[in-house]
């Protein structure tokens, strides 16, 4: 009997793509060093708002080793100072009247190295005449403040959209006839994705060819290759795209910066290749941020906790050019209308007014599920200010109002159709793990020993997968994904694909996807992602939407060589092909599990024995449109202890039960979760950008954006749950955005509860220690 | 990444050579040890020195914790992690192990060196104020020859040390062992500066603080001494009643900014807080208990 | 400046401005990219390396600085065969997932586990502490280090 040699699906596979990293052997962008290749730096704005008067870059086109200063009057002149964004809107690309926030781009040097370059931008004289700048999005609409976007024609005011969905007339009338209603303002703070690898290009045109190759930080390279193609007129045929190993994503290299189309016009210009790589503060100042949301929660219930109805209004800050990557001109807040989440919502409406200020452009980044973040958060927080209104137990208030696993598939009033959730399960299993009343009692002890100690609660669905072509699209391309399976004639295989992972494991989890379907085992499959000339077709990993689209891609393709292999085996077997059963990668006839092929023995003969009438060879590609997203769901607790003489709050405990779906690798789902969590606690505690009143940015490097070290995390306790996905034909979900969804609000939730004893509802992150102590003795709590 | 402007680059074979080379380039030289404060200013072109002179290979004049009759004698080439490691600092001058403990990072810890910490003068720099409660002495070197020099007279300003341009930062001593000391600090995260930090070391006699000094970091434009606090603890027994009004007497005796780490009055506040912490827990080490 | 320095046993030797940085003389100038970059304040510890045997952030020491000195890059682990214990630790363990941070830790944790060969949970947190990741959140590094602890043996991983 044959069986599968090596790895499959659901195994806790070790990763393939382990051996070049632990040896130094990755290539990233930075990585790549190509014959004449020049470097180059980018000028930068210091003013938030100001007009240019003038650009000089004589000086600095005299120093030594310096190639070429580009500036907005030169790609002016070629059509490029202006490029579409992924939401529709323009973005400079050099700045040619105005610079609109802090950090944008003015001019690019390219030089013999990053030094020089660097030693040029001091000589580059700018002449600004500095304006008013508009920072705070709650003043952005006042009256008579500067019009940022006055490129436009006819442009008289800072806003970008207005936008609602729901029921507001059902949803008021709830609101009006219930007997309890809470009200909760909250601020999501602009926070930035920051991944250990910074954005980057290497631009090379060939003169002799007309190709131009452009090695990219890009979690989309085939849209990026079509956007490029699109703005700068270069023939799509003629543009290829490397991603090489990217070192983090979380959404920073969804957006196409100036810097990618500086370096590629550089390149075109000189003939040689041109790498720009952004430094970290530019990283942070200038590349996505994410969130940025006032948001006000409200819910209304029975006095006995059955949520009558739900509401949300929300202040979206999107910087000075709308540049985030929505999926499709009808979500401009992304999937944000999930807001009523795992709970069974007989009314509810959101709205959301967009605006410009002088900040730096973005807003779909970190790990956000296009705005689920900011929607759970909004949900779970207001969901505990109800649970503190009526005196009830959080749990218990979740318990009372979850869309039950009967109801599934369950189609919310936002018009969302869940593709399975057993909430209560989730929640249960994770009290089960905290050992929620050993917990309370700890609580109840702690408070008598005067400790301040809190418990706090995310129970959450998510929305991923993006998406139906028929509802989801970037920049007008439908959201499908695809996959491409050959089979070589020695039974190994090859399989291509339209995503590209920045660190999720791709070239192992979607080879077991492979090996599940086909049982060639995993380890006899390579993967290939990110290259635009061999690769499908894809939109590129983001969104958690690899495995439900992609991995459904994948799955599905591997049917279809397997229904040819079943026909290859057919006529091997000498038996009509009906009569052809698969099971673990051999095929063998109905009734005679003896008389079998195994699938190297079919791989074989698809090159050396083929069947009349069928081509040779064994491979297929697949575009996958999914039917539906897909809602992973899950039940946080996050337990922390303040320390009341300084404000710093610490988390003791954090207990993740995520339901995924199959899970095609735990361990690597596992890691996605950990890692999620880190930056959770990180946006709750420590993370945000800020800005003071002339729109200087105020945490532009590691030293003032804080992230988590390993110190600032305490072991995760994590839990599996596990309900099939009802239309994703591997039954997976996708995962690596839950933790990010869910801790957040977990943790905030703890430490309001840790305070709510002194009278405290709510507090907004970052939770820094002198925002809790200043919170703490303004409700009487002395050191 | 961002890189240093050009500048030019001399290797000092000797103490002597060092001073030699400050005076011969002027005020556009800075020297260089670990590096761990200058390379990273130089980055951002916040410092941009003509000359770099460059004395961490003097390790054999500069690179030693020597443990002579009572005294501690730290060269200024020594790292903080070897500080943090050192069996005597642990023992007898605890407040030393706490501090290098919270000071940036392990790898940081690796490269950067006390007489470099201690010359940058930076006020939110830990050490100044853990050596500020030990009653310390630094020694000097400069073109006249050598000094040594309190270190209450050492920190003038911001950045700014009562050192004359030409002289080296050579030791730093600490006379006597004190009784007991400990070193507090409330910072976000790891690797962050101080949001307010406290060094206090001090001797019991029978059941009262016979002596007592108090270094305070990150609440002054420089590394204060909380004298007020001192003198308020002299003679005291230890408790609550005494800690309390210490506390109020130094959250008064000290000039925090607000800034990203917190505002001014949480600062004053975290001083009231952490004084009684840390001299509680330097009588407790003081007493043979360990906390 | 002419400089002497053991590069992963090798002596190497090269003309270099005095403000290049370590991380950039062992990057562009010898092309060992397995030491990264990933901020521009000494704090991410990507650019980690051993000078005389210590992990130290190579972008905050000059390459003059490393003459006559001795500097191993995460190449100058891996002998072309066996894995150190480490370096099979985060294998085994899934302790990397982009492998930004990853030379760095190894090189760092390998240090560490030298002086410290049975080190408590909290005492590997703390000596990883200078060196960030955003993909893991630390918890299976953590778990690399304490497989590497307690096995003293290699094995060949992939190809």
């Amino acid at each position: 009997m044959a069986t599968v040699q090596g790895h499959t699906l659901g195994d806790r596979m070790p990763r393939k793509e382990d051996g070049r990293f632990i040896r130094g052997k990755g290539n990233y962008v930075d990585d790549v060093r190509l014959t004449g290749m020049l470097h180059s730096a980018l000028l930068r704005s210091p003013y938030a708002h100001a007009r240019i008067n003038s650009v000089d870059t004589s000086a600095a086109l005299e120093l030594s080793g310096v190639h070429a200063v580009i500036t907005g009057d030169d790609l002016a002149e070629q059509g490029l100072a202006w490029m579409p964004t992924l939401a529709g809107d323009t973005q400079a690309v050099l700045a040619t009247d105005k610079v609109r926030f802090q950090g944008q781009e003015v001019a690019f040097v390219v030089a013999d190295s990053t030094y020089i370059a660097q030693d040029a931008l001091e000589l580059i004289d700018v002449d600004y005449e500095p304006l008013d700048p508009v920072i705070d999005s709650r003043k952005a609409l006042d009256e008579g403040v500067p019009v940022i976007r006055d490129d436009k024609e006819g442009k008289d005011d800072n806003s970008i959209f207005f936008w609602d969905a729901g029921d507001k007339e059902a949803t008021g009338k709830a609101f009006e006839e219930a007997e309890v209603k809470v009200r909760q303002e909250m601020y999501y703070p602009r926070i930035h994705p920051a991944p250990m690898e910074t954005c980057g290009t290497v631009a090379d045109y060939d003169v002799s060819t007309g190709e131009m190759t452009i090695h990219l930080t890009s979690q989309a390279p085939h849209a990026h290759r079509t956007l490029f193609a699109i703005v700068s007129g270069l023939p799509e045929h003629q543009i290829r795209i490397i991603s090489p190993d990217i070192g983090g994503g979380f959404g920073n290299k969804v957006p196409i910066y100036p810097g990618y189309v500086c370096a590629a016009v550089a390149s075109l210009v000189l003939g040689r290749p041109v790498k720009w790589m952004e430094t970290r503060s530019e990283n942070l100042m200038n590349s996505s941020f994410a969130r940025d949301y006032h948001m006000v929660g409200e819910l209304a219930a029975t006095s006995e906790g059955k949520i009558l109805g739900a509401r949300s209004s929300v202040l979206a800050n999107h910087g000075a050019f709308d540049a985030h990557a929505q999926p499709g001109e009808q979500y401009p807040t992304g999937f944000f209308p999930i807001f009523t989440s795992c709970y069974d919502v007989p009314a509810a409406y959101a709205e959301a007014t967009g605006v410009y200020t002088n900040r730096a452009p973005g807003g779909i980044a970190y790990r956000c599920s296009f705005r689920v973040t900011e929607a759970i958060y909004l949900m779970e927080r207001t969901m505990d200010v109800l649970a503190d209104e009526l005196g009830m137990d959080p749990v218990e208030l979740r318990r009372k109002n979850f869309v039950t696993k009967e109801q599934m598939p369950y189609v919310s009033v936002m018009g969302w159709e869940y593709d399975g959730g057993d909430y209560e399960g989730a929640l249960q299993e994770a009290l089960r793990i905290a050992g929620y009343e050993e917990l309370l009692e700890e609580q109840k002890q702690a408070r008598e020993e005067g400790r301040i100690m809190g418990i706090g609660l995310s129970t959450f669905t998510e929305i991923v997968g993006a998406g139906p072509g028929k509802k989801c699209h970037i920049a007008g391309i439908e959201m499908f994904d695809a996959a491409e399976l050959r089979i070589h004639p020695t039974g190994k295989a090859i399989l291509k694909l339209g995503v590209k992972s920045q660190g999720q494991g791709h070239e192992t989890t979607f080879a077991q996807i492979v090996a599940g379907e086909l049982g060639i085992p995993a380890e006899n499959i390579e993967v290939r992602e990110g290259d635009t000339d061999n690769t499908p077709f894809g939109l590129g990993t983001y969104g958690s939407r690899s495995t439900p689209v992609c991995g459904a891609a994948t799955a599905v393709v591997t049917r279809k060589v397997r229904e040819k292999a079943k026909k290859i085996a057919a006529h091997l077997l000498e038996a009509a092909e009906g009569d052809v059963e698969y099971e673990d990668g051999r095929f063998f006839v109905k009734g005679s599990p003896d008389q079998a092929k195994t699938m190297d023995e079919v791989a074989f003969a698809a090159y050396t024995n083929v069947p009349e009438g069928e081509e040779a060879g064994l491979e297929a590609v697949t575009y996958y449109d999914p039917p539906e997203m897909t809602y992973p769901f899950g039940a946080y607790i996050c337990v922390v202890e303040i320390d009341r003489g300084t404000g710093q709050v610490e988390v003791k405990r954090f207990i993740a039960v995520d339901d995924c779906g199959v899970r095609i690798n735990p361990t690597v789902v596992d890691g996605q979760v950990h890692g999620g969590l880190a930056q959770g606690i990180g946006t709750a505690l420590m993370e945000i950008i800020d800005f003071d009143e002339e729109g200087n940015h105020l945490n532009s490097s590691f030293m003032d954006y804080l992230i988590p070290t390993s110190m600032e995390v305490p072991n995760y306790e994590l839990g599996e749950f596990v309900t099939p996905s009802t239309h994703h034909p591997l039954g997976a979900r996708g995962v690596a955005e839950s933790p990010t969804v869910g801790s957040p609000p977990a943790v905030v939730n703890a430490v309001v509860d840790a305070l709510s004893p002194f009278g405290v509802r709510n507090v907004d992150m970052p939770l820094t220690p002198n925002k809790i102590w200043k919170l703490m003795r303004e409700h009487g709590v002395e050191a | 990444m961002q890189v240093p402007a050009r500048f030019d680059y001399e290797v000092a074979g000797s103490v002597g050579e060092a001073v030699e080379l400050l005076e011969r380039y002027g005020e556009g030289a800075r020297l260089i040890a670990g590096g761990h404060s200058l390379i990273p200013m130089m980055k951002l072109r916040l410092a941009a020195p003509e000359v770099v002179i460059d004395i961490s290979g003097l390790e054999s004049e500069l690179r030693y914790i020597e443990d002579e009759d009572g005294a501690l004698r730290i060269g200024a080439l020594t790292r903080h992690r070897e500080v943090l490691d050192s069996p005597v600092v642990r023992e007898r001058y605890a407040l030393l192990a706490d501090a290098e403990r919270m000071i940036a990072d392990p790898l940081v810890r690796n490269m950067g060196t006390i007489g470099g910490d201690l010359a940058n003068a930076d006020p939110a720099e830990d050490l100044p104020a853990a050596f500020v409660a030990l009653d310390s002495e630094v020694l000097v070197r400069g073109p006249d020859g050598g000094r040594t020099l309190h270190i209450d007279d050492l920190y003038v300003g911001p950045y700014e040390t009562s050192l004359e341009h030409g002289e080296v930062l050579t030791e730093i001593r600490v006379p006597r062992t004190p009784g007991g000391s400990a070193y507090s600090k409330v910072k976000r995260k790891t690797g962050d500066y101080a949001a307010a930090a406290i060094g206090v070391a001090l001797s019991m006699e029978g059941e009262e603080i016979e002596s007592i000094r108090i270094g305070l970091c990150g609440v002054g434009s420089r590394t204060l001494r909380a004298r007020g606090a001192e003198e308020a603890l002299t003679g005291e027994r230890p408790g609550s009643e005494a800690y309390r009004r210490a506390g109020e007497i130094a959250a008064g005796e000290c000039d925090p900014i607000d800034d990203a780490r917190g505002s001014v009055e949480y600062k004053r506040d975290l001083v009231r807080v952490l004084l009684g912490r840390t001299v509680d827990k330097a009588v407790e080490r003081a007493a043979g208990r360990e906390v | 400046m002419r400089i002497n320095v053991n590069v992963n046993g090798a002596m190497l030797e090269a003309e270099v401005e005095p403000r290049l940085l370590l991380v950039h003389f062992i990057r562009e100038t010898l092309g060992l990219t397995g030491t990264h970059w990933g901020c521009d304040t000494s704090n991410c510890g990507a650019c980690t390396v051993l000078l005389d045997g210590e992990p130290v952030k190579s972008c905050t020491v000059l390459a003059v600085r490393a003459d006559s000195h001795e500097v191993t890059t995460i190449e100058g682990l891996w002998s072309g065969t066996d894995l150190t214990p480490v370096q099979e630790g985060f294998h085994v363990e899934h302790g990397l997932q982009c492998g930004f941070c990853t030379p760095g830790m190894i090189l760092t944790a390998t240090e560490f586990l030298e002086r410290n060969p049975d080190p408590t949970e909290a005492e590997i947190r703390e000596a990883i502490s200078g060196n960030l990741c955003r993909c893991t959140g630390y918890e299976n590094i953590v778990k690399a280090v304490q497989w590497a602890a307690r096995n003293g043996s290699a094995q060949e991983v992939g190809a």
